[in-house]
């Protein structure tokens, strides 16, 4: 009867682990990526099954087994209600604290599944055993990482705490340190298993957690957050060969490629080390030249901002984080149609690290009902700028700053950005003339055919929205 | 509450200092506003308009007594005296060509702002009148000038023949001469534009001209500092009298707008030049005012010559267009005065450490405070092209070789740990690895929009790791069953919420043609 179940259960996550790769494929392209979502959720739905019919047949006749399925079912229901109540309520700003939150639920249950590993009497001997060891701590350690990490990306996120990054004397030395105590832990666990090198790892793998994300600016968010989506699938197949469990592994090592190549991507959009990124260090030189006299800045009002778009033909719109913060996509969507059924062609343009997550600005366009074939990315958009009349840039600042392009000696040198200041005229949406993430000064201000319009991004779109209704 | 007069001008002059747009602009800076009777009516704004707008009419006396005179053009002699004691008078005032009057004004112990004396900052942009007035005289010069002309702008093929489009040479490519060069080139004209600053280029063919380099090997080009044109070399010189006489025999119209602020104009186009044009051809010289770019333009005048060039040299172009010079005009005097007065309390205050409030006194109290110290408007190249090469960190890349080694020692890690390992071990790394290789090339071609969307579906399926609490949660240890349960717990949120909320949003993305 389990042999036969164990069987099928094996024959079952083969068939879940190609439908996840399908998921992940369906994915890259808009036309398949529902197709994809369907896939990703049969094979879930697939692989809890068979766990659960294998679960049942293992345990049915043991005194544990009636306990322990009340539990899991009990457990399964409320998670789901759970997971489906903040599915639904979440709003589309606040999507990257909702991922980082998810990812910190995965992280915490890798440390328990790791801790479980520890605490039941597995009857392995010799060389087995000690790999078991290992393996334990492997899991606990890159779930505790997951786990602290995750939980202070959604804190800065969700601007419970600042999102300035924590500067500790010598974080690098700190860093290099707890991954050596690591090694060090492990071998001694290994050597003589005992419960309190247990604790000692966990501790110090949450503080490690806790220390690398804390020293990363809220700049970076998209990178960290899609590192930590990495991390979780990495604490997954840690705990796959704890539990020689193939599923397990096979999936984590999709979750965790996939998550490091899309942080490389990112990285690779801002012209970053990944690895600096990794250890937190963008940002920390001095912002050079914040008190360099780039002249003066021009203001503009709605009204005037009203006439500037009523007359020009081609418009770009670049957001930001800004439009997220102020909720202003409805309005900017609103903007667009109005925009467009006057005939004026517009487009957008979003930066790869736009926003606090990878694709966090089309996310907010999406839902907004901006159709998405006007939605372009950087390198689509970059050559037309110059031959555009009217770029509104909307709470991005950094993204769009001609020093990254022209100032070798500006801390964002090199990050390939939006090139708005080609444009014939450009509009700065933007709260005050602080300066972006990075802590660099944006020369864009400053420049002849540029404007600022102050105030809340959304206020001042409906603003211009009313008086282009009225002329 | 400081009164605002607004004066008439002297006969000849149709623009006024400020229009019933802008009068409700300066009584929300705090001021009372009385205009003069008549003021506005040569550019059609009837008195009326003015009262509507907030303004009271008053006669002249009044007028010229309030304590802030607003005025276009400089206060004839007689009129300085019919200001009152320590007030202030804002107009066009050239303090650098007229001295004399600078003089007369100090003597009456007034304070006088002299309008075209705004420095070229971006700052001051918005109240630069030598602006606002150059891009409409540069506009009626070329509607001046085809009025003249007894051709067509733009070439035509017509069943009666073909028609030759008109030439242009715009001398001069700042305000004036780009606003020239535009509507020239909007009417179908061929336009060619000189200038000494090769910087405008591109502003000239971006409105249509061909922009005529004098290029002199010799020299280094200078790039402005302080946005005027600067007096050349005599190389230089030589060269552009070339040019200018070669197009003298090509162009139609020639239309001159060369200035250098406190010197007569240059002379570009010689008495030779006109004799070589053909009969018929149209010179405008808006220079005629300052001395004349043209020999032989007289200001205010029009002149046939005996080979029948008619030469220009009307010297009221923006008054042409009365109603938006004047409009203009007022708007940038609304707007100096908005930064004279900071507290919007209708108190007038002059602060000398601004550069901009600094360079347009002319005299303050009945003391000359002309002319000003200079003022830098590009500054910033120069100090940027000196800091550049001082820190520039290389950016560390990994060489070849390193990045090899790296790959090999990889490689033997992991060999060494399936030969020699136990036996489930090899079979775990062999899936890692194909794993890790597979969602490497899966989300090689992500689209960019949907990274959002894979992040969270890669997310709810890592909650995959429900599979090990579930496994675990059977076990006779009530600790581990809890512990599993949490574990479960938390997966399945992970698990549920994530599908969820893709869901949710990949059925927000759409295609334009659905909407």
């Amino acid at each position: 009867m389990i042999a036969v179940a164990g069987q099928v259960a094996g024959a079952a996550y083969i068939v879940a682990a190609l439908l996840f790769i399908l998921s992940l494929a369906g994915l890259s392209k808009h036309e398949t990526s529902r197709r994809g979502v369907v896939f990703g959720i049969v094979g879930m739905a697939i692989a809890l099954i068979a766990t659960v019919v294998l679960v049942a047949a293992g345990a049915w006749d043991q005194p544990s087994g009636a306990l322990g399925l009340t539990l899991l079912v009990v457990a399964v229901l409320v998670g789901a209600a759970i997971g489906l109540w903040r599915a639904r309520i979440v709003q589309m700003t606040g999507m990257p604290e909702l991922i980082a939150l998810l990812h910190s639920f995965v992280g915490l249950a890798a440390v328990l599944v790791g801790w479980n590993g520890a605490l039941y009497d597995t009857g392995l001997t010799g060389a087995l055993a000690d790999i078991h060891h290992a393996e334990v701590f492997i899991g606990v350690f890159i779930g505790g990482v997951t786990f602290t990490g995750s939980i202070v990306a959604f804190l800065k996120l969700s601007a419970r705490i600042s999102s300035k990054p924590l500067m500790l004397p010598g974080k690098n030395a700190l860093n290099i340190g707890a991954l050596a105590a690591f090694l060090v832990l492990t071998v001694w666990y290994v050597i003589t298993p005992e419960l309190w090198l247990l604790i000692a790892v966990t501790l110090l793998a949450l503080a490690l957690g806790w220390h690398l994300v804390a020293s990363i600016g809220g700049g970076d968010m998209p990178v960290v957050v899609s590192m930590l989506n990495s991390y979780s699938g990495w604490a997954a197949a840690a705990a796959g060969f704890l539990l020689n469990n193939d599923l397990l592994i096979v999936t984590g090592a999709l979750v965790g490629s996939s998550g490091a190549y899309l942080s490389y991507i990112m990285c690779k959009a801002m012209n970053r080390s990944f690895l600096s990124v990794i250890a937190g260090g963008f940002g920390i030189e001095a912002p050079k030249g914040g008190d360099e006299e780039y002249g003066e800045h021009r203001e503009i009002d709605a009204e005037a901002a009203a006439d500037l778009l009523a007359g020009a033909s081609t418009v770009v719109i670049t957001p930001g984080y800004g439009m997220a913060v102020a909720q202003a996509q409805h309005g900017v969507a609103d903007l667009v149609q109005k925009l467009r059924e006057r005939g004026v062609d517009v487009r957008f343009g979003i930066h790869p690290v736009a926003g606090r997550l990878p694709g966090h600005m089309n996310v907010l366009l999406a839902e907004a009902k901006v159709p998405y074939d006007i939605v372009l990315e950087m390198d689509e958009i970059n050559d037309d700028l110059s031959g555009v009349d009217v770029v509104l840039v909307i709470g991005a600042n950094d993204t769009v700053n001609p020093a990254a392009a022209e100032d070798p000696s500006s801390p964002i040198a090199g990050m390939p950005v939006l090139r708005v200041w080609e444009a014939g005229n450009v509009i700065v949406f933007k709260r005050s003339m602080a300066s972006g993430y990075a802590g660099v000064q944006n020369p864009l201000f400053y420049r002849d055919n540029a404007q600022m319009l102050f105030g809340d991004a959304k206020e001042k779109v409906d603003e211009i929205l009313f008086q282009l209704s009225r002329s | 509450m400081t009164r605002i007069g607004i004066v008439a001008e002297a006969p000849g002059e149709t623009r006024v200092a400020a229009t019933p747009t802008t009068v409700p602009k300066l009584i929300a800076l705090g001021y009372d506003v009385v205009v003069e009777a008549g003021a506005g009516s040569a550019s059609s704004f009837p008195d009326a308009a003015f009262v509507k707008a907030g303004a009271a009419v008053v006669d002249g006396a009044t007028a010229w007594s309030a304590p802030v005179v607003l005025k276009v053009n400089a206060p004839m002699p007689g009129e300085i005296d019919r200001l009152a004691d320590g007030a202030t008078i804002v107009a066009t005032l050239s303090p650098a060509l007229r001295p004399d009057l600078v003089e007369s004004l100090a003597t009456r112990g007034i304070t006088a702002i002299a309008l075209d004396a705004v420095p070229r900052i971006s700052r001051a942009q918005s109240m630069d009148v030598l602006s606002s007035m150059a891009n409409i005289a540069g506009y009626r010069a070329v509607v001046e000038a085809a009025h003249e002309f007894g051709r067509f702008f733009t070439g035509q093929v017509t069943a009666a023949g073909k028609v030759p489009p008109a030439k242009v040479l715009v001398a001069g490519a700042g305000v004036a001469g780009l606003a020239a060069i535009g509507a020239a080139s909007s009417l179908g004209a061929i336009v060619r534009a000189t200038d000494p600053r090769p910087e405008v280029a591109d502003q000239v063919a971006s409105i249509g001209g061909e922009y005529l380099e004098v290029v002199v090997p010799e020299e280094a080009k200078q790039v402005s500092s302080d946005g005027y044109a600067k007096a050349t070399s005599e190389a230089y010189d030589k060269r552009a009298a070339e040019i200018y006489s070669e197009q003298a025999a090509d162009v139609d119209i020639i239309i001159t707008t060369a200035l250098i602020p406190g010197r007569p104009a240059p002379r570009l186009i010689t008495a030779a030049d006109v004799a070589s044009m053909r009969a018929g051809s149209v010179i405008v010289d808006m220079a005629a005012g300052q001395g004349g770019n043209v020999e032989g333009s007289v200001a205010g005048e029009k002149v046939v010559t005996e080979n029948g060039v008619v030469i220009l040299g009307y010297t009221d172009l923006p008054g042409r267009l009365p109603q938006q010079a004047s409009q203009l005009f007022a708007t940038n005097l609304v707007n100096l005065l908005k930064l004279l007065t900071p507290g919007k309390d209708g108190e007038l205050t002059l602060d000398f450490d601004d550069v901009v409030q600094r360079t347009v006194t002319v005299v303050q109290d009945g003391a000359v405070t002309w002319p000003p110290p200079p003022v830098q408007v590009s500054a910033a190249p120069a100090k940027a092209a000196a800091a550049a090469p001082a820190v520039v960190t290389p950016k560390k890349t990994m060489s070849a070789g390193a990045r090899t080694g790296l790959i090999v020692a990889g490689i033997a890690a992991l060999f060494a740990i399936c030969a020699f390992a136990p036996p489930p071990l090899p079979q775990h790394f062999l899936v890692l690895t194909l794993a890790i290789v597979v969602g490497f090339y899966v989300i090689g071609h992500v689209a960019h929009a949907l990274h959002t969307p894979l992040m969270s579906v890669t997310n709810a399926i890592s909650g995959i790791i429900v599979v090990g609490a579930m496994v675990q949660i059977t076990v006779p240890d009530l600790t581990v069953q809890i512990l599993s349960a949490v574990a479960v717990l938390l997966a399945s949120i992970n698990i549920f919420g994530g599908f969820a909320v893709t869901r949710r949003m990949l059925a927000m993305f759409q295609k334009g043609e659905t909407r």
